[in-house]
């Protein structure tokens, strides 16, 4: 029961002994110390995992209470964390991806001047996660929560002196800061309404909410998920978030962090069903976010901002599921897509290596897959998985959340998901005709990268790939029977076509996106080069994420600017520093006045001393 | 003695009032000096009448200790000034402008 | 009656030669005016019953000290002319003002006090029982034994003080930039 605290505690102190001792790690010992504390995280956390399936299903629950963090009237806040199926999920995919990618960075950041810093910053952020992920109560995630974001600043700031990175690391923490204070709205709106943050008393008491309650504090907290996760509209942080190391962007902008929005969401869902309209305006934003990040992501040359913007469209893949009440299947995606979006951006990171000048232009690449075989490789088959090619693990995944629409008896929900699909697989074949096939664009030496990076490429890479078999169907796949207990059975199907069929249709779809571009990019039978200059209007609109940033930059950031402008020129500088500064400024005149009288002059005393007995005198006269 | 008192007293008020000038309307130190030289003369002319006029010797014996502190004083204050010139090479006291801030 | 006439005599001396001191350039000219006013003063006291003190007067004052200042003068050098110009705003203003108010304060002190006119006044003759010095002797040395003793101690100090002060010390030669004006005057 008390192995719980080890899980988030390894890291910690990892990170602790990095930043507090930092300057006496050679070479790349601190890297290996970080990446064992985290696996061994992973290797505790499977203990856990263990200890769960020893007992019955109805019983998989564990709270270990640690200490009574604030007492405070009757406002009383406990340190607890809480194993159950979906906390343990969670850990186990943070833990397990999260010591791969620290084992690849530890080639990937060698000779970084701040090598140290940097995997202190990363075991930090591990910490923080798995406090949200295991929190028991919404005050200890909300700590989670906005640890992480902290970590992520810190992270995607790291080469801080490049002014791009600082601008995107203020610019993601602002953004989420909006969402962020929306949830905490809602915290405290839980707190007024049950008494409790713990998530046993609100989850319980949850059903019993009036409709307008529970949508106000459903759609509070669902605000701080669509900061957290990158949806419309706070999706703006993350693809300028690409300028934090390749690492960086595996884990916190695929696998974890961006992902705790839909842990949230999925934790609290019986206060997002006790709304009649929470859960549709949780899959419309979803599936409204999927379409458009996967056309933006069409429209990019930039093969980490693709990246990004693909985990935007696949996040709104996962809020989708969760708001056609399919929440295991949404975990299920959110598991998989862990694993081949991270081995996607790591292969990204090894082919940006081997070509000068750190290069990210897809248009400046071009038949690599001759040149780097394994990165190729593990390329490939993870973006097939997220095309959602059988029998691959996207496939499996992707096609339920896809089909829950249809079978939830919501058809439009489910035509807008295949479209989303259709998107994915376009970018996703244009991507890689585009980089791994086709002749040579580019001048440098590609290679596959040195044997730690390859290896976790290969690991993560199986994964993606066989991964599928944690939930070969909806009702009786190991995962979703496994959530059972948390999040409920799998919705029933109420209407459409049967699931084979479903499934057929998805994958059809996914071919036909693969088609297209391969035909465009690939084939030579069409001019794309050409195409691209002739729309190039359209193509624009694309890249600029159908220019939301401009917009918000001109109605929101600028006058931001201009207002603290107002307030650090016109009341800083000339109010508050000008009263402060009068009042010493008026005493220095004071001064200035009084030290008039001490000219040193003897005679001038001497006449000050004349003048006082007169005056002495005159005193004396009088009162005689 | 048909002189009334209050006469000589008015001739000492006369002096101090003239020497409390020359103190401070000259620049030179030694003049300076002087003139409060003749202050303390004139207090002792006063001294010296309200001794008559109260018919003791009190007032006698205090210019008396009056002349002898105003000897001494004399001494020390024209060794400061020599040393003052001998630093500045001038005895305008308008020149000592140490204590200025 | 002779006091009325050595009164009427001396008094408009010493006023004047006072005034003289003060407004003369040179410095010798100003020790020999005091000297004069000494010269008064110490028939006033002998108009007022005080030999003794006329006789210190003129042995003390006007033949030690005032030679002592004209040592000095002669010593420093500084008897030339010296401007009378004055250079501090309202200094002559401000000390006329005060001169006068002293003066009117005087007045009316001594008018509130003994009063302007002739009064009776005790036989001294009495109180100068076997002479002046002897009778300043007799109250000195039983009243006022212990200032005595301690004003020969002052007397000492103050040699001693002085001595100290008029020492040559090594690298006496450097000096204090004074102003210009100063430095003309002591180059001619």
């Amino acid at each position: 029961m008390r192995l719980t605290i080890l899980v988030p505690l390894l890291p910690l102190a990892g990170a602790a002994i990095l930043l507090l001792s930092g300057k006496r790690w050679r070479g790349s010992s601190a890297g290996w110390l970080a990446t064992g504390l985290v696996a061994a995280g992973f290797v505790v956390t499977l203990i856990l995992f263990f200890r769960l399936l020893g007992q019955p299903p109805q019983h998989r629950r564990y709270v270990a209470h640690f200490f009574d963090w604030i007492q405070v009237g009757t406002f009383r806040v406990a340190l607890d964390l809480r194993d159950d199926p979906l906390s343990i999920v969670m850990a186990l995919t943070v833990t397990g991806v999260g010591s791969l990618i620290h084992l690849y960075a530890i080639d990937y950041m060698h000779g970084d001047p701040r090598f140290t810093r940097f995997f202190a910053y990363m075991n930090l952020f591990v910490f923080f996660m798995l406090t949200l992920v295991l929190a028991n109560n919404f005050l200890v995630l909300y700590l989670g929560w906005e640890g992480v974001g902290l970590c992520s600043y810190l992270l995607i700031g790291f080469w801080f002196d490049r002014p791009a990175a600082a601008n995107a690391a203020k610019k993601a923490f602002i953004t989420t800061r909006i969402g962020d204070s929306a949830f905490l709205i809602g915290i405290i709106a839980i707190w007024v309404h049950f008494g409790s943050l713990d998530f046993g008393k609100v989850f319980g008491a949850a059903p019993g909410l009036a409709n307008g309650t529970a949508t106000v504090l459903a759609l509070l907290l669902f605000a701080g998920a669509v900061g957290k996760s990158a949806q419309l509209p706070l999706h703006v942080w993350l693809p300028d978030a690409m300028e934090g190391p390749t690492p960086v962007s595996a884990l916190i902008h695929a696998a974890t962090m961006v992902t705790a929005g839909v842990y949230l969401v999925v934790r609290t869902h019986r206060i997002f069903e006790a709304s009649s309209s929470a859960l549709t305006i949780v899959a419309v934003v979803g599936i409204v976010t999927a379409i458009y990040a996967g056309l933006c992501a069409i429209g990019q040359d930039d093969i980490k901002r693709m990246l990004a913007y693909s985990t935007i469209s696949q996040l709104g893949f996962m809020f989708f599921g969760a708001g056609v009440r399919a929440y295991g299947a949404a975990i299920f995606l959110l598991v998989t897509h862990a694993f081949f979006k991270a081995c996607l951006f790591l292969s990204a990171g090894a082919v940006m290596h081997g070509l000068p000048d750190e290069e990210t232009d897809l248009l400046r690449m071009g038949g690599l897959s001759r040149l780097m075989r394994v990165t190729a490789l593990a390329w490939v088959v993870s973006a097939a998985a997220m095309a959602g090619i059988p029998p691959l693990s996207g496939f499996f995944s992707k096609d339920q959340v896809i089909s829950a629409a249809s079978l939830a008896g919501r058809e439009a929900l489910w035509v807008a998901a295949l479209a989303g699909a259709l998107l994915t697989a376009v970018y996703m074949g244009r991507a890689t005709f585009l980089a791994f096939f086709g002749e040579s664009r580019h001048d440098g030496h590609p290679h596959d990268p040195p044997p730690a990076m390859r290896w976790v490429l290969v690991v993560l890479g199986a994964g993606a790939a066989v991964a599928g078999v944690l939930g070969l169907s909806a009702g009786g796949g190991a995962l979703l029977r496994f959530l059972k207990p948390v999040v409920g059975p799998p919705a029933e199907r109420v209407a459409g076509p049967p699931e084979a069929v479903l499934s057929l249709i998805s994958v059809i779809a996914a071919l036909a996106g693969i088609g297209l571009a391969a035909f465009v990019y690939l084939s030579g039978r069409f001019d794309w080069q050409a195409f691209r200059a002739r729309f190039a209007g359209a193509r624009q609109t694309l890249a600029r994420g159908f220019y939301v940033n401009d917009v918000y930059a001109g109605a929101i950031v600028a006058p931001a600017k201009a207002g603290a402008a107002f307030l650090a020129y016109l009341v800083d500088d000339r109010v508050i520093d000008g009263a402060v500064n009068g009042v010493g400024g008026s005493f220095r005149r004071l001064a200035g006045v009084g030290r008039l009288l001490q000219a040193g002059l003897v005679r001038r005393y001497a006449l000050a001393f004349a003048a006082g007995a007169v005056g002495i005198l005159v005193y004396v006269a009088v009162r005689l | 003695m048909r002189t009334p008192i209050s006469y000589f007293l008015l001739v000492s008020g006369t002096l101090f009032t003239i020497g409390t000038i020359g103190v401070l309307l000259r620049r030179n130190a030694l003049i300076i000096f002087m003139s409060i030289e003749l202050q303390l003369n004139a207090v002792n002319l006063a001294l010296v009448a309200f001794s008559r006029q109260n018919g003791n010797l009190t007032g006698q014996v205090l210019t008396f200790f009056s002349m002898v502190v105003a000897a001494a004083e004399v001494v020390v204050g024209l060794a400061i000034i020599v040393s003052l010139y001998r630093k500045r090479r001038s005895v305008d006291v308008d020149d000592a402008r140490m204590l200025k801030w | 009656m002779a006091d009325w006439v050595a009164f009427w005599v001396i008094a408009p001396i010493a006023v004047v030669s006072a005034g003289a001191m003060v407004v003369s350039r040179n410095a010798v000219h100003a020790a020999l005016l005091l000297i004069v006013n000494f010269f008064t003063l110490a028939v006033f006291f002998l108009i007022l019953g005080s030999e003794f003190l006329f006789v210190v007067q003129i042995i003390v004052y006007a033949g030690a000290i005032m030679v002592l200042f004209l040592f000095v003068i002669m010593l420093l050098g500084v008897d030339r002319e010296v401007g009378l110009g004055e250079q501090l705003k309202g200094q002559r203003v401000l000390a006329s003002l005060l001169g006068v108010g002293l003066l009117a304060e005087v007045v009316a002190a001594v008018r509130l006090g003994v009063g302007l006119r002739r009064s009776a006044l005790p036989d001294f003759r009495a109180v100068n029982q076997g002479g002046n010095v002897q009778a300043l002797a007799r109250v000195l040395f039983n009243h006022f034994f212990l200032p005595f003793e301690i004003t020969s101690v002052l007397l000492i100090v103050a040699a001693i003080g002085a001595m100290l002060h008029g020492r040559r010390h090594v690298g006496d030669e450097e000096t204090i930039d004074a102003l210009p004006e100063a430095e003309e005057v002591a180059a001619k």
